[in-house]
């Protein structure tokens, strides 16, 4: 078999994946993605759920970009629910869970509709080089895929090893093989390749769960979608069950932990700490006689359900009996045990702002094997690495977003700068421009600027516009009408009467004040919709603190725009110290805003590496 | 004499409303510098640059006060009033590089004077870490640390088994921490120095004069301020005046071998102040002697009894001991300028930032606890203004404290 070549091929056919390939052809590049199994495209491994708090940010962040998972969530969720609901709108993180079937089958539809992208199945086995530069792999069956850019996803398959009690074997996902030979020529090309470990619950059977004895919890009634161009959900609606772990269960796994990959032993690999094991949750908090599990339905028709909060690396027989331990559960069938799975990883401080690969030439790397976890910070990375494939490929200048315009911009620029020592989550307590960077708003701070990289259709171009005539015909308004403070409070608006004038949109910023309050005093705003009214809300109860902000962001784009050109050698520099020599080595920072952000810098260390440019300039000039 | 220096585009306006009109770019005058309410702070020669043509390639007022602290801490609390704040270490270097106003040869030796300005500020740190304040950053930041970490917990966790309403608990850490920001900006370490003094020990064998001595500085100074009995028999301390700063000399008259149990604790206590002093002055009648106080690099070591033998100073007659006050003078100083006056003027001011902070924050969650990430919004200003003070307190150390206090993770 031969094939022809690509502009970009995308290697990996998961969340990374997928939205990498699907933002190569949307740049305008020709797009290969090879994946194992045609049939895995898209598939969610661990929980079926997309978003949540700060993973929701970037899940509304892709679609702003006119990116996948949004639509894709959108198609095929099963239980909306809005985060914080009752919270400031900056914190609100939609979530929902989604039928495993209908969520792979709306990625395949939306990458199918996609011109310039075509979907190959095989098995990468190892990188064409020639010298520093990746010109394409060949596949296991001798094939050979040429392409002037690279984007590998491997998520956990490069040397994953599966572990089930003291059992284990290699694999990439249950049912699945590993990668090695792939793992084996990236040890040889980067350096500061770790390992990192995740773990999954058992399966369980629907009908063999009592759900008489479990509590439920409802999809929210007026849900948030993903997606800016989705009005409602598309399928029906349904509701979780809860259960608790109690103190028998607990006796079981305590008793049981010499027989867990992770406490016997056998696993030393570092896992997520906001993603425990139910193994650790009974060590670790002793003190908690009971464990909260949501029972997820795995899709309408499946007849699986994922009991989240109680994945586990302990033998199948242990799993069996503390799963029936808990209310609910006294009879529960494992459709298939839980596992923890150790995988290869590529510390990110190798990588650039572009996810690019700083020391080889046409490779992008995006997900989890950059020590991420999550489909929906794996997607993130496979937008911006997909897209600056396309560009490196086809001569356009790269992109990259900046902590101030999105959580994937956090996201990206925390992984190149810190690297990581766990599996790196998204919260919105990362983002120190949290109340700007909102779900709300991630269109008005990212659409225009996909519109000018030529990457949304014409039907999201269409509705943004209206979208933002509508909002500054409202700012318009809000702005135009004013009252004294009689005038207002004559309308049950307690307000100090220093007989100042106040414009709607002040009155507006005060967190007890709803719009219809203001209906009254200015009949004008009845015209402005329903949709408005939220967004102008939301707008004016931050304005004043986003206006403060003003200055840090400020600050940041003058220390961004002091470039550290490539011929800085860091150790030539005097009175730097050997640790932040060799930390600046390693991540190799574009910028003095970047260095400033390396753990340990200090600011006199910042005018050294300053005068240090100076110096070279001049001596250049 | 005290310099002090304003750089930025809002220089001039800002310097204008303290000195009145602000002289002409490359002339010096004379001005009197009045504060908000109109009161006259200092006589100042007051100097100006326009940009490019300044040291930081920006508009530059300096000023050239007298080097008294109470001036230098009034002149820095009226420009901060005004709008300016204080300098971080080594920004105007930074800026006077950005703006490309060093020569080649001034970059050059930036390196090495940078390496020694961070060592310096490093030394100080440590002495400040060392001291009173060291404690005080600890707990400081502690409180922060769980405060912000019961926040970002109701919002980051929200879906998880942390308790909905966390907002008590996290003002009980806001109050705590406001309540020691208070006491901070009441009385400062250095403030408390100058308020009470400097500890000058006055140590060596018995009869070499150090009573004779003290008494005559007791008596002969006009500005003596009080004299207290020890609090235990063995110290005497005389509070006075030497050349502005405030001194409390201590007599450790009892510096002997003793047997008596009483009289042995005593002076173990009088040694282990006399140790624990600012400075101490070893009055000896024998330059070979050597005592069980250890001797520090700037200490001061004088022959006695100049009345009768061949010595430096003599508490009879006065010889000697307007040089020896005069040395006093010297060290001491040296340590009020490292203790510097704009450092500390920059801790109080951040001290005072971060109050207003926390108030905020305060007064936001106890309205409606709901507004948690404006509440979070106020502690992190308030985390950011105190990173010279209690460090860097990143969302690692925030996520690290909710893992270790909620069973976090589905």
């Amino acid at each position: 078999m031969k094939h022809q070549d690509a502009d970009v091929l995308v290697i990996g056919g998961g969340h990374a994946g997928c939205e990498a390939a699907y933002a190569a052809a949307r740049a305008g590049a020709k797009t290969l993605l090879l994946t194992l199994k045609l049939s895995d495209i898209g598939v969610m491994s661990c929980n079926p759920a997309i978003g949540g708090l700060g993973k929701g940010h970037l899940v509304r962040e892709i679609d702003a970009m006119g990116g996948l998972m949004g639509l894709a969530a959108d198609h095929s969720g099963i239980q909306f629910r809005l985060l914080n609901r009752r919270k400031g709108p900056a914190v609100r993180g939609p979530r929902t869970q989604s039928d495993r079937v209908l969520y792979r089958r709306a990625v395949a539809e939306i990458l199918a509709s996609q011109g310039n992208l075509r979907v190959v199945e095989g098995e990468a086995a190892a990188f064409s080089r020639e010298g520093d530069e990746i010109r394409g792999v060949r596949l296991a069956n001798g094939a050979e895929i040429n392409a002037s850019a690279v984007v590998l996803t491997t998520g956990t398959f490069l040397r994953g090893t599966i572990h089930i009690g003291m059992q284990s074997h290699a694999g990439g996902r249950i049912g699945d093989p590993a990668s090695h030979m792939l793992a084996d020529q990236l040890r040889e090309m980067v350096s500061g390749i770790g390992r990192l470990k995740t773990g999954t619950p058992p399966r369980l059977r629907k009908d063999s769960i009592d759900w008489n004895k479990t509590e439920l919890q409802q999809a929210d009634t007026n849900p948030a979608m993903f997606s800016y161009l989705s009005d409602r959900p598309c399928v029906e609606q349904i509701a979780c069950g809860i259960t608790h772990t109690n103190e028998k269960t607990h006796e079981i796994i305590g008793n049981n932990l010499a027989r867990s990959a992770m406490y016997g032993g056998k696993i030393q690999s570092v896992g997520p700490r906001y993603c425990p094991s139910i193994e650790d949750k009974v060590t670790r908090f002793q003190d908690k006689a009971s464990h909260q599990i949501f029972l997820e339905p795995e899709g309408l028709t499946s007849d699986l359900v994922y009991p989240n909060g109680i994945s586990t690396s302990l033998p199948t027989d242990v799993q069996v009996s503390y799963v029936r331990s808990i209310a609910g559960l006294e009879n529960a069938v494992i459709a298939q045990p839980g596992y923890a799975i150790e995988y290869d990883f590529v510390d990110p401080q190798v990588l650039d702002h572009g996810l690019r690969l700083k020391d080889v030439r046409g490779l992008f790397l995006a997900g989890q094997i950059n020590g991420t976890t999550g489909y929906e910070e794996a997607a993130a990375q496979g937008l911006i690495a997909g897209l600056n494939a396309a560009f490196a490929a086809t001569g356009r200048q790269a992109i990259s977003l900046a902590r101030n315009e999105a959580y994937i911009g956090v996201l990206i620029d925390d992984l190149i700068t810190r690297g990581v020592s766990e599996p790196y989550r998204m919260f919105t307590s990362r983002a120190e421009f949290r109340l700007s960077l909102r779900a709300d708003n991630a269109d008005q701070r990212l659409t225009p600027k996909a519109q000018e990289l030529g990457l949304i259709t014409e039907e999201r171009r269409a509705k943004f516009s209206a979208k933002m005539a509508l909002l500054e015909q409202g700012h318009a308004l809000l702005r135009s009408s004013d009252a004294t403070p009689s005038e207002i409070a004559a309308h049950g608006i307690d307000i100090n009467q220093d007989g100042r004038r106040r414009t709607a949109e002040a009155l507006l910023s005060f967190p007890n004040i709803v719009f219809e309050k203001l209906e009254p005093i200015w009949p004008a705003l009845q015209v402005i919709d329903p949709g408005t009214r939220d967004q102008l809300t939301i707008e004016a109860l931050y304005a004043h603190y986003i206006w403060r902000q003003q200055k840090d962001v400020e600050s940041l784009q003058k220390d961004e725009r002091l470039v550290i050109p490539d011929w800085v050698i860091y150790s030539e520099i005097g009175g730097l110290s050997a640790e932040l020599t060799i930390k600046l080595e390693r991540v190799r920072p574009p910028s003095i805003g970047h260095a400033a952000r390396i753990d340990g810098m200090t600011p006199a260390a910042l005018t050294l590496i300053l005068a240090h440019l100076r110096r070279g300039t001049r001596e250049s000039a | 004499m005290a310099v002090i220096r304003v750089s930025g585009p809002g220089a001039f306006g800002i310097c204008a409303k303290l000195c009145g009109t602000v002289p002409d770019p490359g002339q010096h005058k004379l001005r009197t510098l009045r504060g908000c309410e109109n009161q006259t702070i200092d006589q100042a020669l007051v100097l100006s640059f326009t940009a490019p043509s300044s040291f930081t390639g920006e508009d530059v007022v300096e000023f050239q006060t007298h080097g008294a602290r109470a001036v230098i801490d009034a002149v820095l609390r009226e420009l901060t009033y005004l709008g300016a704040r204080p300098a971080e270490a080594g920004e105007f270097t930074r800026r006077a590089l950005e703006n490309d106003k060093l020569s080649l040869g001034e970059v050059e030796g930036l390196a090495d004077l940078l390496a020694a300005e961070t060592k310096a500020q490093l030394d100080q740190a440590h002495k400040v870490l060392a001291g009173q304040l060291h404690e005080l950053a600890e707990a400081l930041r502690a409180r922060l640390l769980r405060g912000l970490a019961h926040l970002e917990a109701m919002i980051d966790f929200a879906d998880e088994e942390v308790p909905e309403d966390l907002s008590r608990e996290a003002l009980g850490e806001l109050d705590e921490a406001l309540s020691m920001i208070a006491t901070e900006i009441s009385g400062s370490v250095v403030a408390e120095r100058l308020r009470d003094g400097f500890e000058v020990a006055i140590v060596g064998p018995p009869n070499a004069g150090k009573s004779t001595l003290l008494n005559y500085l007791a008596g002969r100074d006009a500005a003596l301020v009080s004299e207290v009995a020890g609090t235990t028999r063995d110290v005497v301390e005389v509070r006075m005046d030497v050349r502005g700063l405030p001194v409390t000399f201590l007599d450790t008259a009892g510096l002997r071998q003793s047997d008596d149990v009483v009289e042995r604790m005593g002076i173990d206590r009088a040694m282990s102040r006399a140790a624990a002093a600012d400075l101490r002055v070893f009055l000896l009648l024998d330059s070979a002697w050597t005592g069980s106080i250890p001797r520090k690099t700037q200490d001061v070591v004088v022959l006695g009894k100049a009345d009768t033998q061949n010595g430096d100073v003599s508490g009879v007659t006065g010889k000697g001991v307007d040089v020896l006050l005069e040395r006093i003078h010297e060290v001491l100083s040296e340590k009020v300028a490292l203790i510097g006056s704009a450092t500390h003027f920059r801790h109080r001011e951040a001290l005072v930032q971060a109050e207003r902070a926390l108030d905020e924050a305060r007064a936001v969650l106890s309205e409606d606890a709901h507004r948690v990430e404006v509440a979070a919004y106020y502690v992190r200003m308030a985390v950011s203004v105190l990173e010279g003070l209690v460090g860097r307190l990143d969302v690692e150390a925030v996520l690290g404290e909710i893992f270790s206090s909620f069973c976090i993770g589905k």
